[in-house]
């Protein structure tokens, strides 16, 4: 563990120090004694698995949850933050993944919500907020229109306005909190630009993120957080991957890809020239049993959306499906069952689980017409379908008759997954299934989707990420 | 990594019992206002306990209930009809053309489902094909078939139904049963297993819960809600044949208002007016508490305004106390 040292190599000491902080939850223990230090014109990258208490110490810096102990200083100063108003007066500001932005207001009254510049009367000015907003945008390489409406901007551009928002409170710390998340290929460069232009500014910036490809391309310094508690903190320079993996995982993890034999049999599904009038244009591909195909490509590539049309969400213009050796024409979702195509689908928590259900109605949804006669529900069938294919993935509940709603995502994922396998599926299409989740979970998933192939399911894997 | 000696977890079915769960449900605490209603009634009256008052009583809620049956159905699924009163008034104004045409009785019964129906496939086809949202749809089509009914009758009304249609409103099973409460009762149970029993009733609770999902799970959930509004017309029909025959007489007021009795039937039996819970059971005991107070405050000479502010509160109250019971709940722990 290296020492967390009060100045930095250039001799500027940290805008901002965390020392000896605590938070407890009922139940829980978030964070246990953390340090965090932040420099001014530095990138640190803050690594750590899901759970490690990331989240909760960008909630303290932004005054959303008080500490049970420790100290903030701001220059030196000791202080608290009580309130988010009294962070963002400090010269905190957080970008989050989902920017809490509005949508029906302007860019230029996004970024002036609060401090909006007065006229004499005390009314708004504004012109002078069209023009600081200018200003802002220009000076972080933007032509944005001041006047267009949030709501039609895409996820880069609303970064951007959140970070002419935070200039313009004159923010001297910047979080990012998985900034790159819905970002394509190009976008992130842009980010990439925007940050050096931060740190040039003398902003000390937060950067968290599960990606160390862009850890490394962006940061400074590294500090690790390992279930609540501080790993260690040093220099990107001093640092390699591997040695950030051990840290955050408490182990050594040598693959994240399980090691298999390829045993692919006969075709199961293929497609022929699929086109969409402006989604995708001529796919073709064939999917064989026991493989696992992947699908790479960047968000907007089109991606998703040929797999929701072989799930029967949208039509194809063009183009032919074959399941087996049968052409099919696949219309509905109810169909794309039928066929034995299922998706699961990225956004788990609108497309996936049923919340308000509970768990065992969530499985057999998609399986009714088997543990139903005659359209009469048989409770009997429907836990032992249940049963059998929670037990398989290990899913922790209480009981089948809990809501779906009150289990972890993880555990919201496994009933997702059931619900599929409960089908008995011969192509399963996994959208994202290992976004946002740590290096552990994901060579779970890795594996997981390993066995399915193994037991004769043809695999689809859509994904932004190359290892 | 899984390995096959790992000892799998045994997630019991359920930890409440049936019973345990059903003792402590709204529908519980419903049965005791009706309990205690009935007893208040029959201290406060002495006329409440005669058996034919009381068989009287029962047409407080039998229409209204037949068209609050397949409404809990919709408002389960996230989708509303408030266009039922109006399609009873535009049945009735059919029922009352054919009529003065000179069609028999079983023609009228059968004409006044079909407009009932042909309303409910209307509303169908603008929610679920247009993909309008049914609140405005409803208020929308519930000034068009009122509207209709309107311009054909003016001030005029139909009378003169042949006396063998007055069975349905007006005539006695057995004793002091009328034909109107055996239907409605009949109707409670077909709801009831529809709801509860079918794996139609099972897409209706996972499409109120979160419609997205339901669809991504193999559900056409625009034909299951096409069924529903089809439902809802069939029962507006069937209870426009009774009321019709109870009145002996359309006129186009008829059932004026009834859309939002039948909500807060819907509403006051613990149904979520957002979607996603509500039971049948809930609605037959919220019919009877309605029932009985209209009754009791008849037979006390209480104003028909007063009556609306009772249920007006009873509404409001129905709807807050579940969350001030949670909010005490969470204080306490």
């Amino acid at each position: 563990m290296s020492s967390v040292s009060a100045v930095s190599e250039h001799g500027a000491a940290p805008v901002l120090s965390l020392a000896g902080i605590s938070k407890s939850f009922p139940g829980v223990r978030a964070l246990h004694d953390v340090g965090l230090e932040l420099y001014p014109g530095q990138v640190t990258a803050l690594v750590g698995e899901n759970g490690a208490g990331k989240s909760t110490i960008v909630k303290i810096l932004t005054g959303i949850y008080q500490p049970d102990a420790g100290t903030i200083r701001v220059d030196g100063q000791e202080t608290r933050f009580p309130s988010a108003a009294a962070a963002s007066l400090a010269g905190v500001t957080a970008i989050h993944q989902e920017t809490v932005l509005f949508d029906e207001l302007t860019v230029a009254e996004n970024i002036y919500l609060g401090h909006a510049p007065r006229t004499r009367w005390g009314l708004i000015d504004w012109r002078a907020m069209r023009e600081g907003a200018k200003t802002l945008l220009e000076r972080i390489g933007s032509d944005l229109d001041p006047e267009v409406r949030l709501r039609d901007l895409g996820i880069a551009s609303k970064h951007l306005v959140a970070i002419a928002r935070a200039l313009s409170i004159d923010a001297r710390v910047v979080i990012m909190d998985e900034p790159t998340a819905a970002l394509s290929h190009k976008e992130i460069h842009e980010l990439y630009a925007l940050i050096e232009r931060l740190k040039a500014e003398g902003k000390a910036i937060l950067f968290i993120s599960h990606k160390f490809d862009e850890i490394f391309r962006i940061a400074d310094r590294w500090t690790v957080f390992r279930d609540g508690q501080l790993v260690g903190a040093g220099l990107m320079r001093d640092v390699r991957e591997a040695q950030l993996v051990r840290m955050m995982v408490g182990r050594q993890v040598d693959q994240i890809f399980p090691q298999r034999e390829p045993t692919a049999g006969p075709p199961v599904l293929t497609v022929a020239g699929y086109n969409h009038p402006t989604e995708f244009a001529d796919i073709s591909f064939t999917l064989h049993r026991g493989e696992i195909l992947g699908f790479y490509g960047l968000v907007g590539a089109g991606r998703s959306e040929v797999m929701q049309a072989l799930f029967g969400l949208t039509k194809p213009s063009k183009g032919a499906c074959r399941i087996g050796d049968r052409v099919v024409v696949i219309r509905s979702t109810a169909e794309a069952i039928q066929n034995g195509i299922v998706y699961v689908p990225e956004d788990r928590g609108r497309q996936g689980a049923v919340k308000g259900l509970p768990i065992f109605q969530n499985i057999t949804l998609p399986s009714l017409a088997k543990t139903s006669r005659r359209g009469f529900l048989r409770l009997a069938e429907e836990f032992k379908l249940a049963r059998a294919y929670t037990e398989r993935l290990d899913l922790r509940a209480t009981s089948l008759d809990q809501d779906v709603g009150l289990l972890s995502g993880g555990n919201q994922q496994k009933v997702v997954i059931a619900k599929w396998l409960a089908t008995r599926p011969r192509v399963i299409i996994l959208d994202e299934p290992t976004k946002g989740i740590d290096i552990g979970s994901k060579a779970a998933v890795h594996d997981f989707m390993a066995e399915l192939a193994a037991e004769g399911l043809a695999v689809i894997m859509v994904s932004s990420e190359i290892p | 990594m899984t390995s096959p000696t790992v000892v799998q977890r045994q997630i019991p079915d359920r930890l409440n019992s049936p019973l345990s769960r059903a003792l402590r449900s709204w529908e519980a605490l419903l049965v005791l206002v009706v309990i205690a209603i009935f007893i208040i009634n029959s201290f406060a009256s002495p006329y409440f306990l005669d058996p034919w008052n009381l068989s009287d009583a029962t047409y407080n809620f039998t229409e209204v209930g037949m068209i609050a049956f397949p409404m809990a159905m919709l408002i389960i699924a996230g989708e509303i009809d408030l266009s039922v009163a109006s399609i009873i008034a535009l049945s009735s104004t059919a029922m009352g053309y054919a009529m003065a045409q000179g069609a028999p009785v079983p023609v009228l019964v059968l004409i006044g489902i079909a407009v009932g129906l042909a309303c409910g496939a209307f509303n169908a086809m603008l929610v679920t094909r247009m993909g309008l949202p049914s609140i405005v749809v409803t208020i929308g089509t519930m000034s068009l078939f009122r509207g209709i009914s309107y311009i054909i009758l003016g001030d005029q009304a139909y009378t003169g139904y042949p006396a063998s249609f007055a069975y349905f409103g007006q005539g006695y099973i057995w004793w002091v049963f009328t034909f109107e409460l055996l239907l409605f009762v009949l109707l409670a149970g077909a709801f009831h297993v529809l709801l509860h029993r079918t794996s139609f009733g099972r897409m209706v609770y996972a499409i109120g819960n979160n419609p997205t999902a339901a669809l991504f799970s193999g559900i056409r959930v625009a034909r299951v809600k096409a069924i529903l509004f089809l439902l809802t017309g069939v029962m507006s029909g069937v209870a426009a044949v009774c009321l019709t025959s109870r009145l002996g007489s359309t006129r186009p007021s008829i059932a004026l208002g009834w859309e939002l009795q039948a909500v807060t039937m819907v509403v006051l039996g613990g149904t979520n007016i957002l979607g996603g819970s509500g039971t049948i059971p809930g609605v037959v005991l919220a019919a009877l508490v309605m029932g009985l107070v209209t009754f009791g405050f008849g037979l006390l000479n209480v104003p028909g305004i007063v009556m609306s502010i009772f249920i007006g509160l009873l509404l409001i109250g129905v709807i807050a106390l579940p969350r001030l019971w949670s909010r005490l709940q969470a204080r306490r722990s």
